[in-house]
């Protein structure tokens, strides 16, 4: 499996009034060529924030790149490997990291209303994207834009092209937007929670789709979630994070049947159960702390029940350590555990 | 630079939230934050005193008139004679001279006497508002001397600073006035509009957009044309917030209705609905204290307007009309360019006007921050 | 779309008789009817009028029948011959003097709009997009100044101040020399001479609030999703924040004609009155003072039709310029 993108230690703060906001504070996962890696936690995790700053768009200032890399690695031209970019060293508005954006990576956001300007027309803002990066003659675009549009299954292209974004729903936007991102056949997809704000009916819809392109185009996918509904549907390999830190990592057949961190068993345990005997919810205790005044030691352990003190609590922060092939773990080891 | 301008536009945030706190207690409390409407608040109590109790303020009866003080500059408060010796403050008198070269009247200084400023000055028995009896005021020079000029005089040799005191009566209350008025007339006619909707709704709607496309200022102009010129400063003064209100109500019946018909929507009122609540109760109880906020910052906002208006008015001589003392009829003396520019001092009540406009604007951004107290800045 | 222009149009249709209804209850304020006062007006001037002359007066303007038939001549002699009635003041057609009076108005106040949307988009426009710099801060300062300072306050203060420093008197439209002159470039240096301060005291509160719209609406279309959207396609900063956000933010500007317009009509009439220009103004002050209502109420309709006719172009605009309007 040749890697695609490959996130080194990467550190995002926000300066704000009350202090520096860790927001994502060491992660480190990559993505091959292909796959589909989901990445869940709850909201505030830093999920979204390490997506984002893969295409450099998260606002700065308030946010701060502290440390870390992300490695791309460009397409191989004929045969000879180019070396990785790291994109942290782009600038954020120089013409390297925009030519990555939309043509190598396209990216779908969560707030399918809210996505297309409303002063435009649909195939306009799909377009611009084609036009900007392969410099197509416009009635090509076009013709490219309603191909696509086809291509995600929105009816009568010809003529919803010329449509402004208010005429269409949330299922149709996403469905659009989906479109845009792949106008220029991007090697790697990110959805930041494309399905949270859709109807749950149509929900089911849209993951079928990003499967189907992902089988049909090749490209990789980075899936962001809060639903492990969602992930489960889709990853190949999943990462839990919390507190912009990863707490596991896993194939997602390994990750369901064999979790190990106790917060990724928190998360599977507080899902209902339809079938089976009716028991009470299980939830984690506490509250998410400030993402100003992180605890010591390993994040979580004010909320872990299996949490010992003198161990957890310290000054040192657990390791993500390889368990077994390709399961990783972030924990201090059980006495006795089992691997752990 | 950046740091201190930052300071007065952008109201520091709260150390601590409190959950518990009244809404009167955090919309205060995110007030006094924003520093430039803590110094305008300041600034308004500080005229408002100055304006209600002018008598006991003012250094010179405003309407007397000094005979040899006619367009006499701003007097001179000396602390050091020609001998280089220190005293309390006091002026000189001065005597009105006609320069042979310049055609113009001038006012040397007779150094040889002094008369000293004196604080709580013996005057003629005087009623406080009419009610408390009196015998000194603040300041001043004693009965007798030259009177002291702050602001210089006006065409009569009368004292301009007490005049624009006293001018700050009709000026500063005629906002008051005005937007009372509208305020009643906005809340009654935006709560009719915005609670009944339908038919009811619509018409009031064409008629507040008929008093917001129309321009303010020739409506004021016209209707003053009903004001009978021999009506005394009474008659005036109501009939001209009359004018004003009848004018302003408008832009407040809209916000009263905007507000209406989003709180219509809320949950709260609903389950007041269901709840059983009358209409009365749903609208005093409920509706009017969850806009509360929002109306006292467009009053806040409305009250300079006001001001604006019956200073324009009587600028323009068809408002307040001599003998009344307001800002807008002394600013009629600066109408003229060559007066002006022989006696510059005629300016003062623009001075007063603007810092009271600029004044009321930042208790009003204020307060507006600070209406919505779950806001994060 | 036909269905929202229709609307607006409608709308303006019931405004306009609305502002009719006004003007014609102005006319009717003062105490005493037309005839009346203009039988006094004479008799102070010495004139002696025969009760016939003074029948066939009252005939003319209806005075003899009840009010809501007086309104309906009124209006249909402006309607159908543009009669607007008699001015006792300057014993003319009110017609002639609205015809003479008018254009300088409604120059004015459209010079002063384009001051505004001149000075006032750049600034708010840069200020927006450089939030919590130098240049933001200044100017927003600058703008609660010109919010608070009052039109004629501003005018006379300006009037000193250029007075005393340059020895230049900005009255009138033309300086002594020029007035009557025929057109030169010196006359046209002239006007801009002196056209200059009316403009800039008109505009500057229309200036201040327009900055604070625009910034404050600007900030908001930079936050939101599509901003991000455009920026991770790969556009250039400037090509979407001017595809975007700023074209969104010129929609309040048009939307806000409908406010700023009567501002400025308002404005530049009380600085044409400080200045001395031969104004509507002007002509106004002179109707009310003199209780000339006839001018007066005329001046009142046509002012206000003009500012419908304004609110009305900008609903249009609006229109073309934001599709959720034209096809809602």
């Amino acid at each position: 499996m040749t890697k695609l993108i490959e996130i080194k230690n990467l550190r995002v703060h926000f300066d704000v009034d009350e202090g520096t906001a860790k927001a994502v504070d060491g992660v480190s996962f990559d993505i091959g060529e292909n796959r589909v890696l989901g990445v869940i936690g709850e909201s505030g995790c830093g999920k979204s924030v390490t997506a984002h700053s893969i295409l450099r768009i998260v606002p700065s200032p308030p946010a701060r790149m502290a440390g870390g890399q992300i490695l791309f690695h460009p397409r191989s031209n004929g045969g000879v490997q180019a070396p990785p970019v790291d994109l942290l060293t782009l600038d954020p508005k120089g013409e390297d990291i925009r030519k990555i954006r939309g043509k190598e990576i396209g990216m779908i956001f969560q707030e399918p209303m809210t996505s297309f300007g409303p002063l435009h027309t649909i195939g306009d803002q799909i377009m611009e994207t084609i036009i900007t990066h392969d410099r197509t003659s416009k009635a090509e675009a076009r013709t490219r834009t309603i191909e696509l549009l086809r291509r995600v299954g929105i009816p009568n292209p010809e003529k919803r092209v010329d449509d402004y974004p208010h005429k269409f729903s949330g299922g149709m936007r996403q469905r659009a937007m989906i479109a845009m991102a792949l106008s220029c056949s991007p090697r790697l997809l990110i959805a930041d929670e494309p399905t949270t704000a859709i109807d749950v009916t149509v929900q089911a819809q849209i993951l079928e789709l990003l499967r189907e392109l992902k089988e049909a185009t090749g490209m990789a996918i980075l899936l962001i979630t809060h639903n492990l509904a969602v992930v489960s549907e889709l990853a190949d390999e999943i990462v839990v994070m919390y507190m912009g830190r990863v707490m596991e990592r896993a194939p997602a057949e390994e990750l369901f049947n064999n979790p190990l961190h106790p917060y990724t068993i928190g998360l599977l345990h507080s899902i209902p159960v339809l079938d089976g005997p009716v028991v009470r919810l299980e939830q984690i205790k506490g509250s998410v702390p400030s993402p100003c005044a992180l605890p010591d030691g390993c994040v979580f352990h004010p909320r872990c029940d299996k949490c010992r003190q003198g161990v957890c609590d310290g000054q040192e922060v657990p390791e993500l350590k390889e368990i077994s092939p390709g399961h990783w773990v972030s924990c201090f080891p059980q006495p006795g555990g089992r691997g752990l | 630079m950046i740091q201190a301008l930052k300071n007065l536009f952008v109201p520091n945030r709260s150390p601590e939230l409190d959950f518990r706190a009244s809404q009167f207690r955090l919309v205060w409390r995110k007030f006094r934050r924003h520093r430039l409407a803590k110094i305008g608040m300041v600034g308004l109590f500080v005229m408002y005193i100055l304006a209600t109790f002018a008598e006991f303020f003012v250094p010179v009866d405003p309407r007397q008139r000094h005979r040899e003080y006619v367009y006499a500059p701003p007097s001179r408060i000396h602390v050091v004679d020609a001998e280089g010796r220190w005293h309390w403050p006091y002026i000189h008198g001065r005597t009105r001279t006609l320069n042979r070269e310049t055609f113009r009247y001038e006012f040397p200084e007779n150094v040889g006497v002094r008369y000293p400023i004196h604080v709580l000055v013996k005057r003629t028995p005087y009623h406080l508002l009419g009610l408390v009896p009196l015998n000194r005021t603040l300041f001043g020079t004693a009965e007798g001397a030259p009177p002291l000029f702050l602001m210089g005089a006006d065409r009569m040799g009368r004292d301009l600073f007490s005049r624009i005191i006293y001018g700050g009566r009709i000026s500063l209350y005629i906002g008051f006035a005005g937007v009372g008025l509208s305020f009643f007339l906005g809340c009654l006619l935006g709560g009719i509009s915005g609670y009944l909707r339908g038919r009811t709704d619509e018409v009031i709607q064409r008629f507040i957009d008929l008093l917001l496309c129309l321009p303010t200022l020739p409506l004021w102009m016209a209707l003053s044309a009903a004001v009978p010129r021999d009506w005394g400063v009474t008659q005036t003064y109501f009939a001209i917030t009359l004018i004003l209100a009848v004018v302003g109500w408008a832009g407040l019946a809209r916000v009263v209705r905007g507000k209406f018909l989003a709180l219509g929507q809320e949950e709260f009122v609903l389950a007041a609905r269901a709840a059983g609540c009358s209409d009365a109760r749903i609208i005093f109880r409920h509706l009017f204290p969850s806009m509360a906020s929002y109306l006292i910052v467009s009053v806040t906002i409305a009250i300079p307007g006001m001001i604006l208006g019956e200073t324009g008015m009587s600028f323009l001589g068809l408002g307040m009309q001599s003998p009344a003392i307001s800002w807008g009829v002394l600013l009629q003396d600066a109408q003229d360019l060559v007066n002006l520019a022989h006696h510059p001092w005629l300016l003062w009540p623009c001075f007063f006007v603007i810092a009271i406009v600029l004044m009321f604007n930042f208790v009003g951004d204020g307060l507006r921050d600070a209406a919505d107290p779950y806001a994060r800045v | 779309m036909a269905h929202y222009i229709a609307r607006r149009f409608l709308i303006m249709i019931v405004l306009f008789f609305g502002i009719s209804i006004l003007s014609f209850v102005i006319i009717q304020l003062p105490p005493g009817d037309y005839v009346s006062t203009y039988i006094q007006q004479l008799e102070t001037a010495g004139v002696k009028i025969d009760s016939q002359a003074i029948e066939r007066l009252k005939l003319r303007y209806g005075l003899d029948q009840p009010m809501h038939i007086q309104y309906v001549k009124w209006m249909r002699n402006i309607l159908l011959h543009g009669e607007f009635g008699r001015s006792f003041q300057y014993d003319e057609p009110v017609r002639t003097i609205i015809a003479e009076r008018l254009p300088i108005t409604v120059g004015l106040s459209l010079v002063a709009m384009l001051f505004v949307w001149v000075v006032a988009l750049p600034i708010a426009i840069y200020s927006a997009l450089h939030k919590y710099s130098v240049f933001d801060y200044v100017w927003t300062f600058i703008g609660f100044i010109g919010m608070a300072l009052p039109g004629f306050i501003f005018a006379v203060v300006l009037m000193y101040l250029v007075y005393n420093l340059t020895g230049h008197a900005v009255t009138g439209m033309f300086s002594y020399a020029y007035v009557g002159e025929p057109w030169s470039w010196g006359k046209v240096l002239d006007l801009l001479s002196n056209i200059w301060l009316p403009v800039v005291v008109t505009g500057t509160a229309g200036t201040a609030g327009l900055i604070r719209l625009v910034r404050g609406m600007l900030l908001d279309e930079l936050g939101k999703q599509y901003v991000t959207t455009a920026r991770a396609k790969g556009l250039s900063e400037r090509t979407l924040l001017w595809k975007y956000p700023i074209r969104m933010a010129f929609n309040p500007v048009v939307s806000n004609i409908g406010l700023l317009l009567p501002a400025l009509v308002g404005g530049s009439m009380i600085v044409a009155i400080v200045l001395n220009i031969r104004d509507i103004g002007s002509a106004l002050l002179g109707a009310v003072l003199a209780e000339d209502m006839y001018l007066a109420g005329s001046i009142i309709l046509v002012l206000g039709s003009l500012t419908l006719i304004g609110t009305f172009i900008s609903d249009l605009a609006l229109a073309w310029l934001d599709p959720r309007i034209r096809y809602a």
